[in-house]
């Protein structure tokens, strides 16, 4: 059980030691021109990496679970029409959920 | 920012933070079906507070993994957090970030809050999203945790009602208006593909770390066109 406990307060610090260092750069890195074009691309490139992960990590391995694709993917349509960011993860899960209670 | 948008944002928030806590919900029943007691899954979603980590660590305590053997892949699940500070920081501006208000800012550093502050135009109203979506969230989170905690196997599975689709989904809506540039559509799809081809050969939370330096490549490149446009 303190086996546990120790995991769970080591890792805790840790992760929030490693939110702490990210805002704590001082400004004269942040104010660099270069450093600011990259912050600007850096969570594009970061995010659109989690959103395939997200989707074709099966547990360490690539897989890929259609009814979940064509739930993101009824997403993106919604997307394109425009719809609100609430309509677009509600009709991706319910494409989802509907195709898996299906299949 | 006008009164409008700051109510579009409010929505947003809200959305993310009702799917935060279904997941929170399943991340506390997971986490004492992993052998965890409730107050340690509550220490980690109240002090840890990130979601991949979280999960990553109460799966290998689950698997039967020593305690210790599961810090290494929280912690790599965590790294990206860093690197979300860069922009964050210039996003909130010195007065969030000085004194005892930067611990409190970082701790809401998380993927949902910078994907909710990156998609907004102008400063105001990214601050806005930053802490609407953080507290927000934090409260939901929690209150989720709890309720799957205690509530264990009574909470369906996730799958079913189809909530792992509302990641992908949820980042991808978000997102969406830093595609509209070319460079933007060039650094995500290059992000994507990095991730997608290391998933096989690295461990968890290596692949979007590997997706930073397509950003610092595409930061770096002499923009000729842009510059001559301006």
């Amino acid at each position: 059980m303190t086996g546990v406990w120790i995991a769970v307060i080591v890792a805790s610090v840790g992760c929030y030691a490693l939110k702490l260092a990210g805002v704590s750069l001082p400004s004269s890195i942040l104010e660099r021109d270069d450093v600011q074009r990259v912050a600007t691309l850096l969570p594009v490139a970061m995010l659109a990496g989690l959103v395939a992960v997200e989707l074709f990590d099966s547990g360490g391995s690539l897989g890929l679970d259609l009814r979940l694709l064509a739930g993101v993917a009824a997403g993106v349509v919604a997307l394109l029409l425009r719809q609100s960011f609430l309509v677009v993860i509600v009709v991706a899960a319910a494409v989802t959920a509907l195709l898996r209670a299906l299949t | 920012m006008n009164e409008e948008s700051r109510s579009a944002i409010r929505r947003d928030a809200a959305g993310i933070a009702a799917y935060a806590a279904a997941f929170g919900a399943s991340f506390g029943a997971v986490s004492v079906a992993s052998g965890l007691s409730v107050w340690q899954t509550m220490v980690l979603s109240l002090v840890m507070f990130s979601g991949a980590s979280q999960f990553a660590l109460v799966g290998v305590i689950g698997a039967g993994g020593a305690g210790l053997a599961a810090v290494p892949t929280a912690l790599l699940l965590g790294v990206r957090n860093a690197f979300y500070g860069v922009p964050l920081t210039r996003i909130l501006g010195r007065r969030s970030l000085t004194g005892p208000r930067r611990l409190a800012t970082a701790h809401l550093v998380i993927d949902e809050t910078t994907a909710m502050a990156v998609g907004r135009e102008g400063r105001a109203a990214q601050r806005y999203a930053f802490w609407a979506t953080g507290v927000l969230l934090f409260l939901l989170w929690n209150a989720g945790t709890l309720a799957g905690a205690l509530g264990g196997s009574a909470i369906g599975e996730p799958e079913t009602l189809g909530l792992d689709a509302m990641i992908p989904a949820a980042f991808l809506a978000l997102l969406w208006p830093r595609l509209r540039t070319t460079e933007g559509r060039w650094v995500a799809a290059g992000g994507a593909l990095v991730a997608t081809a290391l998933i096989p050969l690295v461990p968890a939370g290596v692949p979007v770390l590997a997706a930073a330096p397509i950003a610092v490549v595409a930061g770096l490149l002499p923009r000729r066109d842009q510059e001559a446009a301006r």
